[in-house]
């Protein structure tokens, strides 16, 4: 499966499609928004069956399929790191360690993910096209100073680790009892958890958000990060209903004690669906 | 997937396998987690041993295993948060606070989830812990949160139903989350480690004999997994 076979799927269900993601007609909205629509509305029959179907662990999506999206993914996360290490004078000295220790283990996942694709035979997909203001190649998007604004810097930087947790959480089910390639996953999963928290760390220290190191969502807002223009990224972050179990109904540290939504929401991290990751990411910051 | 044989009443089988068939489906719905867990009593699934409790065999193992791991971290920060150690910062003691009600819910999460089939309360055992010391409580925080994503990361793959993998890939994210908190507070910059970031930039991970050993060392009542080669 190629990535952007994926959008023409897409295309023949929805030609709307490539409109709708089409940044010059309203990145916001679409970056906010769109994923949902897709998943629910214009995902192709195709898509639908597979995804039923990864959901009762029979993997109709391949492994390597699996391992694509990841590296595409990580392809994302390597460029926008390196890019930021070679922009001269975006990174404070005092934080370029922190930031380079990231930067070294996204570039690490790159060629982990490239060597296993091809020991599993299949063949590592090329990256795609980056636009780093989330603006489709125009470099003119959301985050035009990216790479000139630290604090921008670090809040997309967020925002895409924070993803990538969702999205490789989202992947799991795909790779059921499959002990070499899901607990690689994890463990990489895992050390995207770290990021995000290190980076919403490293944002709250420097004083230039409020922010925890995990999720804090309201019943009825997934972001917390105060910036809408990611609330996409967040989208079901607030849900408080595990395995059939309102985990705000549960009983708290203390006799008498109830579960906030806050801790109830920040206690669970929620995966993301392909779609609604490629959804949020094609056409903004990856070149379509 | 793989069938459980080893059962020990007649009859069960039959809903083992339904169950299997069932979640397998996809049509798994809210209140399925806690329907099917309860069919997995504990009874079938957990023995007692001479001092403690075996967690069994197959998904409801696990989840006990990781509901053992649960019970000590959220035992360990109820002492953090009711003993704040000298010197700690308003903004430390408001996030200690909020890890404590993640490992609570984790922990109630569970109990709940697993119903009938769940281990019994386990007894703590903190004796080499100074919770009035900082060091000492960062230290042993950190141990707690690299094993339980180790812990997590190391069973993912025996994990047979998605539904419960997705459910323990939403709690290892929150812990590994916590580990990278606690490391950058002993030092800024640790939060992910060569100690536990292998060379290609992966989590580390521990199998079930490695976590319960460690375990087991803060622990009065002893988990053992028979099943899993690890004996208390």
């Amino acid at each position: 499966m190629n990535l952007f076979n994926i959008i023409e799927e897409i295309e023949k269900i929805d030609p709307e499609f490539t409109d709708r993601i089409n940044p010059r007609r309203q990145v916001i909205k679409n970056i906010t928004s769109f994923g949902s629509k897709v998943a629910l509305a214009a995902m192709p029959f195709a898509l639908g069956t597979m995804f039923k179907k990864a959901y009762a662990a029979d993997p109709a999506v391949s492994v390597v399929d699996v391992l694509n999206y990841a590296l595409t993914l990580e392809y994302l996360e390597s460029y926008f790191y390196n890019q930021g290490t070679a922009a001269k004078g975006l990174i404070p000295d005092r934080d370029a360690s922190y930031i380079a220790d990231v930067t070294d283990d996204e570039n690490k996942h790159v060629i982990f993910l490239q060597t296993v694709i091809k020991q599993l035979g299949g063949t590592p997909v090329t990256a795609p096209k980056f636009d780093l203001t989330a603006g489709n190649g125009s470099g003119k998007g959301p985050f035009a100073d990216v790479l000139t604004n630290y604090k921008t810097f670090l809040a997309v930087a967020q925002a895409f680790e924070d993803t990538g947790v969702r999205a490789y959480k989202g992947q799991a089910p795909n790779l059921l009892g499959n002990q070499v390639v899901l607990t690689a996953a994890l463990s990489i999963h895992a050390v995207e958890a770290r990021h995000a928290s290190a980076i919403r760390y490293l944002r709250c220290h420097r004083g230039y958000a409020t922010i925890d190191p995990w999720i804090n969502s309201t019943s009825t807002k997934g972001n917390d990060t105060g910036i809408s223009l990611v609330d996409g990224n967040y989208k079901g972050e607030n849900n408080v209903m595990q395995g059939g179990v309102d985990v705000t109904k549960l009983p708290g540290s203390k006799p008498g004690d109830t579960i906030s939504v806050k801790n109830a929401t920040a206690a669970f991290d929620e995966p993301l669906s392909m779609a609604d990751v490629l959804a949020l990411l094609v056409g903004s910051f990856i070149v379509h | 997937m793989k069938t459980e044989t080893t059962r020990d009443s007649g009859g069960a089988p039959l809903h083992r396998r339904t169950f299997l068939q069932y979640a397998g489906a996809g049509a798994a719905a809210a209140g399925l987690f806690a329907a099917g867990c309860r069919k997995e009593s504990a009874a079938v699934n957990t023995t007692q041993t001479a001092n403690g409790i075996d967690i069994g065999m197959g998904d409801p193992a696990i989840l006990n295993y990781a509901y053992a791991l649960e019970q000590l971290e959220a035992a360990f920060y109820i002492e953090v948060v009711k003993t704040p150690y000298a010197g700690i910062t308003d903004h430390e003691a408001l996030l200690f606070t909020e890890i404590c009600e993640h490992e609570v819910i984790h922990r109630e999460f569970f109990k709940a989830a697993l119903g009938a089939g769940a281990i019994p309360d386990l007894t703590p055992d903190f004796s080499k812990i100074d919770f009035t010391n900082r060091t000492s409580v960062l230290t042993y925080a950190k141990a707690f949160e690299d094993t339980g994503v180790a812990a997590y990361d190391g069973v993912g793959y025996l994990i047979q139903n998605p539904d419960y993998l997705t459910i323990a890939g939403k709690i290892v994210s929150v812990e590994a989350r916590h580990a990278a908190y606690i490391r950058n507070l002993i030092q800024l910059g640790d939060y992910a480690g060569a100690d536990v970031i292998d060379m290609n930039g992966l989590n580390n991970t521990k199998t079930i004999a490695e976590v319960l050993a460690i375990a087991n060392s803060f622990l009065k009542t002893k988990v053992s997994a028979s099943h899993y080669n690890y004996v208390a």
